[in-house]
Protein backbone atom coordinates (compact mmCIF):
# COMPACT_ATOMS: atom_id res chain seq x y z
CA UNK A 1 0.00 0.00 0.00
CA UNK A 2 1.37 3.67 -0.83
CA UNK A 3 1.34 6.96 1.00
CA UNK A 4 -1.24 8.81 -0.33
CA UNK A 5 1.30 11.81 0.22
CA UNK A 6 4.11 10.83 -1.90
CA UNK A 7 3.53 7.59 -3.05
CA UNK A 8 6.06 5.60 -0.92
CA UNK A 9 5.07 2.40 1.13
CA UNK A 10 2.49 2.83 3.62
CA UNK A 11 3.15 2.25 7.68
CA UNK A 12 -0.39 2.78 8.52
CA UNK A 13 -3.74 1.98 6.77
CA UNK A 14 -6.15 4.17 8.28
CA UNK A 15 -9.58 2.58 6.91
CA UNK A 16 -11.83 4.84 9.12
CA UNK A 17 -10.00 7.68 7.39
CA UNK A 18 -9.69 5.84 4.39
CA UNK A 19 -6.06 7.64 4.53
CA UNK A 20 -2.68 5.34 4.13
CA UNK A 21 0.17 7.25 4.96
CA UNK A 22 4.14 6.40 4.99
CA UNK A 23 6.50 7.30 8.21
CA UNK A 24 6.78 11.14 7.18
CA UNK A 25 3.61 12.15 6.51
CA UNK A 26 1.87 9.91 9.32
CA UNK A 27 3.89 11.94 12.14
CA UNK A 28 3.06 15.48 10.69
CA UNK A 29 -0.73 14.07 10.46
CA UNK A 30 -0.66 13.06 14.05
CA UNK A 31 0.87 16.48 14.64
CA UNK A 32 -1.54 18.66 13.29
CA UNK A 33 -4.40 16.11 14.14
CA UNK A 34 -3.49 16.52 17.71
CA UNK A 35 -2.85 20.65 17.58
CA UNK A 36 -6.39 20.77 15.98
CA UNK A 37 -7.94 18.58 18.88
CA UNK A 38 -6.20 20.60 21.35
CA UNK A 39 -7.88 24.18 19.26
CA UNK A 40 -11.13 22.34 18.53
CA UNK A 41 -12.20 21.67 22.29
CA UNK A 42 -10.05 24.74 23.66
CA UNK A 43 -7.76 22.76 25.97
CA UNK A 44 -4.93 25.10 26.42
CA UNK A 45 -2.88 27.85 24.32
CA UNK A 46 1.06 28.06 24.48
CA UNK A 47 1.42 30.51 27.04
CA UNK A 48 -0.45 27.56 29.49
CA UNK A 49 1.74 25.11 31.78
CA UNK A 50 0.78 21.66 30.98
CA UNK A 51 1.55 18.41 32.59
CA UNK A 52 1.48 15.24 31.06
CA UNK A 53 0.57 12.06 33.49
CA UNK A 54 3.34 9.81 31.93
CA UNK A 55 3.56 6.34 32.75
CA UNK A 56 5.62 4.58 30.43
CA UNK A 57 3.15 3.63 28.06
CA UNK A 58 3.41 4.38 24.28
CA UNK A 59 -0.14 7.05 25.22
CA UNK A 60 1.72 8.80 27.42
CA UNK A 61 5.06 9.08 26.22
CA UNK A 62 3.83 9.40 22.65
CA UNK A 63 1.80 12.88 23.98
CA UNK A 64 4.48 14.11 25.62
CA UNK A 65 6.40 14.20 22.65
CA UNK A 66 4.13 15.55 20.45
CA UNK A 67 3.23 18.79 22.72
CA UNK A 68 7.19 19.23 23.27
CA UNK A 69 7.44 19.13 19.19
CA UNK A 70 4.63 21.32 19.02
CA UNK A 71 5.78 24.43 21.03
CA UNK A 72 3.79 23.46 24.38
CA UNK A 73 5.82 23.85 27.98
CA UNK A 74 4.69 20.48 29.07
CA UNK A 75 6.49 18.90 31.98
CA UNK A 76 5.86 15.58 32.75
CA UNK A 77 4.64 13.44 36.00
CA UNK A 78 5.42 10.03 36.67
CA UNK A 79 3.91 8.46 40.03
CA UNK A 80 5.17 5.34 41.34
CA UNK A 81 2.68 2.77 42.68
CA UNK A 82 5.45 0.09 43.51
CA UNK A 83 3.85 -2.31 41.30
CA UNK A 84 6.92 -5.06 41.31
CA UNK A 85 5.38 -8.23 41.62
CA UNK A 86 5.05 -11.13 39.52
CA UNK A 87 7.50 -8.38 37.09
CA UNK A 88 8.84 -5.46 38.22
CA UNK A 89 6.42 -3.19 36.09
CA UNK A 90 6.79 0.14 37.57
CA UNK A 91 10.72 -0.06 37.79
CA UNK A 92 10.66 -0.45 34.21
CA UNK A 93 7.94 1.92 33.57
CA UNK A 94 9.92 4.65 35.16
CA UNK A 95 13.12 3.10 33.36
CA UNK A 96 11.19 3.98 29.91
CA UNK A 97 10.51 7.31 30.96
CA UNK A 98 13.38 8.30 32.25
CA UNK A 99 15.38 6.84 28.92
CA UNK A 100 12.71 9.24 26.52
CA UNK A 101 13.31 12.01 28.74
CA UNK A 102 17.30 11.68 29.79
CA UNK A 103 17.96 10.41 25.86
CA UNK A 104 16.32 14.34 24.23
CA UNK A 105 14.41 11.76 22.38
CA UNK A 106 11.21 14.65 22.36
CA UNK A 107 14.32 17.07 20.86
CA UNK A 108 14.79 15.03 17.53
CA UNK A 109 12.28 16.14 14.72
CA UNK A 110 12.19 13.16 13.28
CA UNK A 111 13.32 9.39 13.79
CA UNK A 112 14.33 9.15 9.90
CA UNK A 113 17.37 9.85 8.83
CA UNK A 114 16.63 9.97 5.06
CA UNK A 115 14.58 12.44 5.52
CA UNK A 116 15.07 16.17 3.63
CA UNK A 117 17.69 17.80 5.93
CA UNK A 118 15.43 21.04 5.40
CA UNK A 119 12.13 19.77 7.10
CA UNK A 120 14.35 18.18 10.58
CA UNK A 121 13.92 21.88 11.85
CA UNK A 122 10.54 21.67 11.85
CA UNK A 123 8.61 20.70 15.20
CA UNK A 124 11.67 20.39 17.27
CA UNK A 125 10.72 21.57 20.87
CA UNK A 126 12.88 24.43 22.25
CA UNK A 127 11.59 23.87 25.59
CA UNK A 128 13.79 22.20 28.01
CA UNK A 129 11.25 19.58 29.87
CA UNK A 130 11.36 18.27 33.95
CA UNK A 131 10.40 15.16 34.71
CA UNK A 132 8.71 15.25 38.11
CA UNK A 133 8.84 12.08 39.92
CA UNK A 134 6.09 11.02 43.22
CA UNK A 135 7.01 7.59 44.76
CA UNK A 136 3.42 6.75 46.13
CA UNK A 137 5.85 4.23 49.40
CA UNK A 138 8.35 7.56 49.78
CA UNK A 139 5.44 9.97 50.05
CA UNK A 140 3.02 7.81 52.07
CA UNK A 141 4.87 4.14 53.45
CA UNK A 142 3.23 2.06 51.60
CA UNK A 143 2.78 0.72 47.84
CA UNK A 144 -0.37 0.32 46.12
CA UNK A 145 -0.50 -3.43 46.33
CA UNK A 146 -0.12 -2.75 49.91
CA UNK A 147 -2.72 -0.18 50.45
CA UNK A 148 -4.73 -2.39 48.45
CA UNK A 149 -4.74 -5.24 50.80
CA UNK A 150 -4.95 -3.47 53.77
CA UNK A 151 -8.19 -1.15 52.60
CA UNK A 152 -11.80 -2.20 51.95
CA UNK A 153 -11.53 0.38 48.43
CA UNK A 154 -8.41 -2.37 47.07
CA UNK A 155 -9.73 -5.60 47.70
CA UNK A 156 -9.95 -8.18 45.10
CA UNK A 157 -8.32 -5.83 43.06
CA UNK A 158 -5.95 -2.78 43.30
CA UNK A 159 -7.21 -0.99 39.97
CA UNK A 160 -9.93 1.55 42.39
CA UNK A 161 -7.15 2.19 45.37
CA UNK A 162 -4.49 2.96 42.26
CA UNK A 163 -7.01 5.01 40.30
CA UNK A 164 -8.13 7.36 43.54
CA UNK A 165 -4.11 7.73 44.63
CA UNK A 166 -3.21 8.77 40.62
CA UNK A 167 -5.78 11.29 40.43
CA UNK A 168 -5.38 12.67 43.90
CA UNK A 169 -1.82 12.90 43.44
CA UNK A 170 -2.13 14.38 39.93
CA UNK A 171 -4.43 16.95 40.70
CA UNK A 172 -2.79 18.38 43.77
CA UNK A 173 0.63 18.20 42.49
CA UNK A 174 -0.26 19.83 39.23
CA UNK A 175 -1.65 22.83 41.60
CA UNK A 176 1.19 22.76 43.84
CA UNK A 177 3.52 23.77 40.69
CA UNK A 178 1.68 26.31 39.46
CA UNK A 179 0.31 23.73 36.11
CA UNK A 180 -2.55 25.38 34.59
CA UNK A 181 -3.54 21.88 32.72
CA UNK A 182 -2.99 18.11 33.03
CA UNK A 183 -2.94 16.09 30.08
CA UNK A 184 -3.42 12.34 29.92
CA UNK A 185 -2.81 10.49 27.02
CA UNK A 186 -6.50 8.54 26.98
CA UNK A 187 -6.91 7.40 23.18
CA UNK A 188 -10.36 6.85 21.79
CA UNK A 189 -10.33 3.12 22.48
CA UNK A 190 -9.99 3.89 26.21
CA UNK A 191 -12.60 6.43 25.59
CA UNK A 192 -15.32 3.86 23.93
CA UNK A 193 -14.66 1.17 26.38
CA UNK A 194 -15.36 3.80 28.90
CA UNK A 195 -18.18 4.67 27.21
CA UNK A 196 -19.48 1.06 26.19
CA UNK A 197 -19.38 0.26 29.78
CA UNK A 198 -21.08 3.31 31.43
CA UNK A 199 -24.08 2.67 28.19
CA UNK A 200 -24.38 -0.66 29.16
CA UNK A 201 -25.70 -0.01 32.82
CA UNK A 202 -27.04 3.28 31.18
CA UNK A 203 -25.15 5.30 34.19
CA UNK A 204 -26.13 8.47 32.60
CA UNK A 205 -24.60 10.66 35.59
CA UNK A 206 -20.94 9.20 33.87
CA UNK A 207 -21.90 10.10 30.43
CA UNK A 208 -22.66 13.41 31.33
CA UNK A 209 -20.03 13.75 32.50
CA UNK A 210 -17.20 12.09 30.07
CA UNK A 211 -15.55 14.49 27.81
CA UNK A 212 -12.33 15.90 26.13
CA UNK A 213 -11.50 18.35 28.76
CA UNK A 214 -12.80 18.26 32.55
CA UNK A 215 -13.09 22.48 33.21
CA UNK A 216 -11.36 23.82 36.59
CA UNK A 217 -15.08 24.36 37.63
CA UNK A 218 -14.41 24.72 41.28
CA UNK A 219 -11.26 25.55 43.23
CA UNK A 220 -9.27 23.14 44.05
CA UNK A 221 -9.38 21.54 40.87
CA UNK A 222 -7.04 21.74 38.20
CA UNK A 223 -8.03 21.73 33.99
CA UNK A 224 -8.25 17.91 32.88
CA UNK A 225 -7.34 17.15 29.26
CA UNK A 226 -7.12 14.45 26.76
CA UNK A 227 -5.80 15.47 22.98
CA UNK A 228 -4.96 12.30 21.74
CA UNK A 229 -8.64 11.36 22.57
CA UNK A 230 -9.74 11.05 18.81
CA UNK A 231 -6.44 8.83 17.76
CA UNK A 232 -6.95 4.53 17.58
CA UNK A 233 -4.68 2.67 20.17
CA UNK A 234 -3.20 1.35 17.18
CA UNK A 235 -2.32 5.14 15.95
CA UNK A 236 -0.28 5.95 19.10
CA UNK A 237 1.58 2.91 18.76
CA UNK A 238 2.54 3.30 15.32
CA UNK A 239 3.37 6.59 15.58
CA UNK A 240 5.51 5.78 18.93
CA UNK A 241 7.37 3.11 16.97
CA UNK A 242 8.19 5.34 13.66
CA UNK A 243 9.38 7.98 16.47
CA UNK A 244 11.76 5.33 17.91
CA UNK A 245 10.11 5.73 21.33
CA UNK A 246 10.92 3.29 23.82
CA UNK A 247 7.84 2.03 25.82
CA UNK A 248 6.56 -0.59 28.39
CA UNK A 249 5.10 -3.33 26.48
CA UNK A 250 3.30 -5.45 29.09
CA UNK A 251 0.42 -4.30 30.73
CA UNK A 252 0.09 -3.32 34.41
CA UNK A 253 -0.76 -6.71 35.63
CA UNK A 254 -3.47 -6.09 37.37
CA UNK A 255 -4.72 -4.67 34.38
CA UNK A 256 -4.66 -8.07 32.57
CA UNK A 257 -8.01 -9.89 31.62
CA UNK A 258 -10.07 -6.88 32.95
CA UNK A 259 -13.40 -5.67 31.40
CA UNK A 260 -12.00 -2.62 30.15
CA UNK A 261 -9.77 -4.71 27.81
CA UNK A 262 -12.63 -7.15 27.08
CA UNK A 263 -14.58 -4.23 25.93
CA UNK A 264 -12.02 -3.08 23.80
CA UNK A 265 -11.68 -6.65 22.44
CA UNK A 266 -14.99 -6.58 21.07
CA UNK A 267 -14.97 -3.02 20.05
CA UNK A 268 -12.03 -3.93 17.60
CA UNK A 269 -14.23 -7.51 16.43
CA UNK A 270 -17.18 -4.39 15.77
CA UNK A 271 -14.10 -2.65 14.00
CA UNK A 272 -13.08 -4.76 11.92
CA UNK A 273 -16.39 -5.95 9.85
CA UNK A 274 -17.42 -2.28 10.13
CA UNK A 275 -14.34 0.22 10.14
CA UNK A 276 -15.03 3.87 11.61
CA UNK A 277 -17.41 2.45 13.95
CA UNK A 278 -15.47 3.04 16.83
CA UNK A 279 -15.33 6.36 15.66
CA UNK A 280 -18.06 6.67 15.10
CA UNK A 281 -19.57 5.91 18.30
CA UNK A 282 -17.19 8.70 19.95
CA UNK A 283 -18.01 11.32 17.78
CA UNK A 284 -21.80 11.14 17.80
CA UNK A 285 -21.76 10.37 21.30
CA UNK A 286 -19.79 13.58 21.74
CA UNK A 287 -22.06 15.77 19.45
CA UNK A 288 -25.54 14.02 21.36
CA UNK A 289 -23.54 15.59 24.69
CA UNK A 290 -23.06 18.71 23.35
CA UNK A 291 -26.24 19.16 22.45
CA UNK A 292 -27.13 18.62 26.17
CA UNK A 293 -28.63 14.94 25.81
CA UNK A 294 -26.76 14.02 28.63
CA UNK A 295 -27.76 17.93 30.30
CA UNK A 296 -30.07 16.81 33.17
CA UNK A 297 -27.91 14.36 34.58
CA UNK A 298 -24.81 16.28 35.19
CA UNK A 299 -25.59 17.35 39.07
CA UNK A 300 -23.11 19.48 40.47
CA UNK A 301 -22.01 18.32 43.75
CA UNK A 302 -21.64 20.74 46.73
CA UNK A 303 -18.18 20.04 47.45
CA UNK A 304 -15.65 20.87 50.34
CA UNK A 305 -12.24 21.14 51.41
CA UNK A 306 -10.66 18.19 53.13
CA UNK A 307 -9.99 19.20 57.08
CA UNK A 308 -6.48 17.52 56.31
CA UNK A 309 -4.80 18.19 52.95
CA UNK A 310 -7.43 20.93 51.48
CA UNK A 311 -8.18 19.22 48.52
CA UNK A 312 -12.08 19.36 46.95
CA UNK A 313 -14.13 16.26 48.88
CA UNK A 314 -17.67 15.49 48.29
CA UNK A 315 -18.62 15.08 52.15
CA UNK A 316 -17.53 17.02 54.91
CA UNK A 317 -14.45 15.77 57.37
CA UNK A 318 -11.01 13.86 55.37
CA UNK A 319 -11.03 12.87 51.66
CA UNK A 320 -11.34 9.63 50.45
CA UNK A 321 -7.72 9.72 50.09
CA UNK A 322 -6.39 10.82 53.60
CA UNK A 323 -9.07 8.32 54.66
CA UNK A 324 -7.56 5.48 52.45
CA UNK A 325 -3.82 6.38 53.45
CA UNK A 326 -4.85 7.39 56.75
CA UNK A 327 -3.21 10.74 56.43
CA UNK A 328 -3.80 13.01 59.37
CA UNK A 329 -1.46 15.68 59.00
CA UNK A 330 -0.64 16.91 55.18
CA UNK A 331 2.38 15.66 53.58
CA UNK B 1 5.91 -27.36 8.69
CA UNK B 2 7.02 -25.56 5.49
CA UNK B 3 10.21 -25.00 3.43
CA UNK B 4 11.18 -21.66 4.15
CA UNK B 5 8.27 -20.75 6.51
CA UNK B 6 7.10 -17.30 7.65
CA UNK B 7 8.46 -17.16 11.03
CA UNK B 8 5.78 -14.84 12.89
CA UNK B 9 6.86 -13.41 16.83
CA UNK B 10 3.88 -11.97 19.07
CA UNK B 11 4.46 -11.45 22.56
CA UNK B 12 6.58 -14.15 23.41
CA UNK B 13 5.07 -17.07 21.72
CA UNK B 14 6.08 -17.69 17.97
CA UNK B 15 4.40 -19.37 15.06
CA UNK B 16 5.06 -20.45 11.22
CA UNK B 17 3.20 -20.10 8.05
CA UNK B 18 3.57 -20.63 4.76
CA UNK B 19 4.86 -17.60 2.67
CA UNK B 20 2.79 -15.74 -0.22
CA UNK B 21 -0.45 -15.16 1.81
CA UNK B 22 -1.13 -11.06 3.21
CA UNK B 23 -0.22 -10.70 6.82
CA UNK B 24 -3.76 -9.78 7.39
CA UNK B 25 -4.65 -13.35 6.19
CA UNK B 26 -1.90 -14.70 9.05
CA UNK B 27 -2.93 -12.67 11.37
CA UNK B 28 -6.37 -14.14 11.11
CA UNK B 29 -4.78 -17.59 10.85
CA UNK B 30 -3.53 -17.51 14.13
CA UNK B 31 -6.62 -16.58 15.77
CA UNK B 32 -5.50 -12.65 16.16
CA UNK B 33 -7.60 -9.24 15.38
CA UNK B 34 -6.26 -7.51 12.88
CA UNK B 35 -7.32 -3.71 14.40
CA UNK B 36 -5.18 -5.38 17.67
CA UNK B 37 -1.86 -5.67 16.41
CA UNK B 38 0.78 -3.96 14.68
CA UNK B 39 3.22 -5.64 11.69
CA UNK B 40 6.47 -5.96 11.54
CA UNK B 41 8.27 -7.19 8.76
CA UNK B 42 12.17 -7.49 8.73
CA UNK B 43 12.66 -4.87 11.21
CA UNK B 44 10.22 -2.41 8.89
CA UNK B 45 6.52 -1.29 10.09
CA UNK B 46 3.97 -1.83 7.12
CA UNK B 47 0.29 -2.46 6.52
CA UNK B 48 -1.13 -5.78 6.68
CA UNK B 49 -1.81 -5.94 3.17
CA UNK B 50 1.75 -7.04 2.65
CA UNK B 51 2.26 -10.30 1.30
CA UNK B 52 4.63 -12.15 3.24
CA UNK B 53 8.10 -13.84 1.52
CA UNK B 54 9.72 -17.14 2.14
CA UNK B 55 12.19 -16.41 4.96
CA UNK B 56 10.51 -12.88 6.46
CA UNK B 57 10.57 -12.52 9.84
CA UNK B 58 7.56 -10.65 11.29
CA UNK B 59 6.91 -9.39 14.63
CA UNK B 60 3.44 -8.81 15.57
CA UNK B 61 2.90 -5.89 18.00
CA UNK B 62 0.24 -5.82 20.72
CA UNK B 63 -1.56 -2.19 20.35
CA UNK B 64 -3.02 -2.59 23.74
CA UNK B 65 -0.11 -2.32 26.19
CA UNK B 66 1.78 -0.40 28.73
CA UNK B 67 0.42 1.64 31.96
CA UNK B 68 -2.94 3.69 32.43
CA UNK B 69 -3.60 7.54 32.71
Amino acid sequence: MKCRKCGASAIINMRHHKLALCGEHYEEWVLAQTDRAIDKYKMFTRDDRVLVAVSGGKDSLSLWDVLLRLGYQADGLYIGLGINAPLPYSDASLDKTRQFVDGGQWAVGSSDDTRDASRITHHVSLFTPTLRIVDIQAAYGRTIPEIARAKMRGQGKPCAACGLTKRYVMNRLALEKGYTVLATGHNLDDEIAVLFQNTLRWQTGYLARQAPVLLASRAGLVKKVKPFCRFYERETATYALTRGIEYIYDECPHAVGNLTNFYKTLLNQLETESPGAKLSFYLEFLRARGEGAFEQFNQVETLHACEICGQPTSAPGRCAFCRMWDVSAIV
Amino acid sequence: MYNRAVQITYRDRQYETKPNITARDAIKKIGLDPEAVLVVVNGKLMTDDVVLREGDEVRLVAVVSGGNF
